[in-house]
């Protein structure tokens, strides 16, 4: 067992635990936030992805001794007191989801987009998003969804 | 006038197995279909809250529960809301007139007096002081249905053919909503080890390197060929699984070999055939005759989340939570696998990733209650691995689609014959009168695989032959069903069955018989096609594309069209693409006729979802076989229609609201791989009937360059 020390969600954590073990695991079974899902364990689905240091990085994989120190963000805490960020928001508005599966891990890589370029076209969403599958064929709302919450956002800058 | 009753309502026929009026203002609705990433839940709360009156919002939906819900077989067919819609808007309708009926009397006015607003009474405009929750003890739904009571129209709908959003969504955007996250305290984390083909038996297994890769304690289950590994972390299981696959030595058994699927292997397996002649004539002596043949390989489902299913066996009772789209048949065969009275079993659906027809949900259901009954007292929680759902999920069946048309002196067919080559359809729990679960074919002491495997009747739909029947007129149509019974892999319903192959296969022929006759092809379907609708959905999509630049080289633009099972929705697509080496999707049109649209949002969404996998499978996807096992083990080796290839899409519904609703989940498969098929043999001037169409299939087809077989009848 080790000791590791991050920041998650804006807060300091500490976690006594296998240093080798994926962030995934940590974060669903040790520190009981399960918005980040397994999808395949292998970097390849994107189901996973997290902000570490604010680049979008999947968690499924990476032994959480290498996040000593780093910022790590998730979906639950893209949400500020309660109040959905307005990607989530323009999710429900475009309806982006059918088993919604792959949508936590989506939502993690907009943010990173729109953060970087505040109006992105069509080609730049789906180039921020292409490595995630969606196997429900949402591809167009998503997409949509987030060329939205970019308007939106740009708005209230 | 008493309405016919859906089978749902047959089989369940009292009110109060769907309809409770419950504390707090809310409305119990219970139903035996489940939500799969379809949106049912929805639907099914706008059809209730509209014969109700009662707010959306008060709806509790019980849902695919064995103690509490009404028992309706699979949630499969796009068959949801046609069946347990109609049935729920007919026991909504009754339940509210029984209780107008009681307050009409109360009060002793007329029913016409009475009307009710989100559940309240009001008499002549003003509140009675009355609602469902205040009289439900005065009012007994314990009492059949009669399908007598009168249902409201479409001008009265206010949730009915609206676009409301989804009930379920915002909780799966913001953290927790899935079965996988299910997370008991007294949780024990199991991972199974697969067989690596059906029949193997295994020899030996390196517990030693088993358990020194775990990095934590765990337990080794064994009985017969099924393993199950089991810790407190799940990352011990984990690991644990993942050794094994190496660790594990197999005999016996019968991997399928390396061309499994492809179209000369498929004619090659023993087969049960059956001859179906409708209509009656055939083409004179020397008229023209065409031939091709069409293919499809195995596909896999592909869900995001592998799957998952928890169990607990206390006190001789066992509890299953599981994604299972059939709750009540895994409910009996859990019992016979597991030699429990199905009475001390109960299954509850829990949401899972998207499923697109039979996967391994209900194999994970077995692998939890199996090592639950031999762990007695923890809360087993079991989720498979990626390279399991890659290589031990059921498969969607190849196919082999051959068809000859004899043509008239207006070259339109005369005689038309379709003859198929297939794997059954359908292998769920139950079916063949057998379990049909992975981890009970694994005990030594399984039952010996049935003597008969049978596909989906014709009547229900057909598997193998779903859509095999073409919609155009035709004076002689004959079906010949190969049905190939005894094949190494492990088929099941895959979203459209059977329907993707013939559609696809019918719709390129169309295209290639105009191309003889010289006409437009969409001219020359709507001179075969009689049915208005069909005719209509055709003509939208045609008119919708036209608009679009298809000047550009290399673009083209093709038409497939169906209605799905010849009775559920129809739908006409028209693809764009531009080839080069690959095909590139870059638009589609569709066209719907779906009758009355209960969401019409949450059916666009269906649609669409279903043109881009259909676009996935057309373009890309394919299972290939080495070493007795299905090729590719992760993403990487199987790859699907990423975000940067996906078309844009329009979609139109035909108004309808007066016909009854037609189920749509499925109906884009077909349509939209036979346009993008019609496309692609347009912007290239050859051919391609093999799916998919890949750049290594394009190369060999522009290298042999041939049109269909034609000749002259004898």
């Amino acid at each position: 067992m080790t000791a590791i020390e991050f920041i998650l969600n804006g807060r300091p954590v500490h976690v006594d635990t296998d240093s080798t073990k994926p962030l995934l695991s940590v974060l669903r079974e040790d520190l009981g936030l399960r918005g980040s899902r397994f999808g395949c364990g292998l970097e390849q689905c994107g189901a996973c992805m997290v902000l570490i240091d604010g680049e979008p990085a999947y968690s499924c994989a990476r032994a959480i001794e290498m996040l000593a120190g780093r910022t790590v963000i998730t979906v639950e805490g893209l949400s500020r007191d309660g109040a959905l960020h307005p990607l989530q928001q323009a999710f429900l508005e475009e309806q982006a989801g059918q088993c919604g599966y792959c949508v936590s891990g989506i939502l993690i890589s907009a943010a990173a987009l729109l953060e970087r370029t505040a109006k992105p076209s069509r080609a730049e969403v789906a180039a921020a998003l292409d490595r995630h599958l969606c196997r429900c064929g949402v591809h167009n709302r998503i997409i949509r969804a987030v060329q939205r919450a970019g308007a939106v956002m740009a708005a209230r800058k | 006038m008493t309405n016919a009753l859906p089978q749902s309502l047959i089989d369940n026929p009292r009110l109060d197995q769907w309809i409770a009026f419950a504390e707090g203002g809310r409305v119990r609705l219970a139903t035996g279909k489940v939500e799969i990433g379809q949106g049912v839940l929805t639907a099914l709360a706008q059809i209730a809250g509209d014969e109700l009156d009662v707010a959306v919002e008060r709806f509790v939906l019980v849902s695919g529960e064995t103690p509490a819900s009404p028992a309706e077989g699979f949630t499969s067919g796009s068959n949801s809301i046609a069946v347990s819609g109609a049935a729920i808007r007919l026991v909504c309708a009754e339940v509210r007139e029984l209780f107008l009926r009681h307050v009409a009397e109360q009060l002793a006015c007329a029913l016409g007096d009475l009307t009710i607003a989100d559940g309240r009474f009001r008499r002549g405009g003003r509140d009675t002081g009355d609602d469902y929750w205040s009289l439900c003890h005065a009012v007994d739904l314990a009492r059949p249905a009669t399908g007598s009571a009168v249902i409201k129209q479409p001008s009265d709908y206010s949730l009915v053919a609206h676009s409301l959003p989804r009930l379920d969504l915002p909780a799966k955007i913001t953290g927790a909503a899935f079965i996988h996250d299910i997370a008991p305290d007294d949780v024990l984390h199991a991972r199974m080890l697969r067989r690596p083909w059906r029949g193997a038996r295994l020899v030996a297994l390196d517990e030693t390197a088993v358990r020194r890769a775990a990095g934590a304690p765990i337990d080794v289950l064994r009985e017969g060929d099924l393993v199950a590994f089991t810790a407190d972390q799940e990352i011990a299981v984990m690991r644990a699984s993942a050794a094994a696959r190496a660790a594990a030595v197999w005999d016996g058994g019968a991997p399928p070999p390396a061309d499994a699927g492809d179209t000369d292997w498929l004619m090659r397996q023993p087969a049960r055939d059956r001859v179906v002649d409708t209509g009656s004539g055939e083409g004179a002596a020397g008229n023209r005759v065409v031939e091709a043949t069409y293919s499809r390989r195995f596909l896999t489902y592909g869900s995001i989340g592998p799957s998952c299913a928890l169990a607990e066996f206390r006190d001789g009772a066992l509890k299953v939570w599981t994604h299972s789209q059939g709750v009540f048949a895994l409910r009996q065969w859990l019992a016979r696998t597991l030699d429990l009275p199905p009475e001390r079993i109960s299954v509850f659906h829990r949401q899972g990733a998207g499923c697109y027809g039979h996967n391994s949900a209900d194999d994970a259901a077995f692998d939890a209650a199996f090592v639950a009954t031999r762990v007695a007292g923890r809360t087993v929680r079991v989720q498979w691995t990626r390279e399991d759902e890659f290589t031990a999920a059921p498969l969607g069946a190849a196919m082999a689609v051959k068809l000859r048309a004899v043509l008239d002196a207006d070259m339109r067919p005369a005689d038309w014959t379709i003859e198929i080559w297939s794997p059954v359809h359908a292998q769920r729990p139950g079916m063949n009168g057998t379990a049909n679960l992975l981890g009970a074919e694994a005990l030594r002491r399984a039952a010996p695989p049935p003597e008969r495997i049978d596909d989906v009747p014709d009547a229900a739909g057909g598997g193998a032959t779903r859509n095999a029947q073409a919609l155009y007129d035709l004076p002689h149509h004959r079906l010949v069903h190969h049905l190939l019974a005894d094949v190494p892999v492990r088929t099941s319903s895959l979203r459209g069955l059977g329907a993707y192959a013939n559609v696809f296969a019918i719709e390129s022929f169309m295209d290639e018989l105009a191309e003889l006759a010289g006409e437009d092809p969409v001219a020359y379907r709507l001179s075969l096609l009689s049915d208005p609708r069909a005719r209509r959905v055709i003509e939208t999509a045609a008119e919708m594309a036209s608009r679009a630049d298809a000047t550009r080289a290399g673009r083209a633009q093709g038409l497939g069209f169906a209605r799905y099972k010849n009775r559920a929705a129809y739908m006409a697509a028209m693809a764009e693409v531009e080839v080069n080496e690959e095909v590139r999707l870059t638009r589609v049109w569709a066209a719907v006729d779906a009758g009355l649209v209960i969401n019409p949002d949450g059916a666009a969404n269906q649609i669409e979802g279903g043109i881009i996998q259909a676009a996935s499978w057309a373009l890309k996807e394919q299972v290939r076989f080495a070493d007795g096992q299905v090729a590719a083990t992760t993403w990487n080796g199987y790859p699907i229609l990423r975000f940067s290839e996906v078309p844009e899409i329009d979609i139109r519904f035909i108004a309808a609201p007066h016909e009854a609703p037609l189920g749509l989940g499925e109906a884009a498969i077909g349509p939209t791989a036979a346009a993008i098929g019609n496309a692609v043999a347009r912007a290239l001037g050859v051919r391609l009937r093999d799916l998919p169409l890949t750049r290594d299939r394009i190369m060999m087809t522009l290298l042999r360059e041939d049109g269909p077989v034609t000749g002259r009848s004898p």
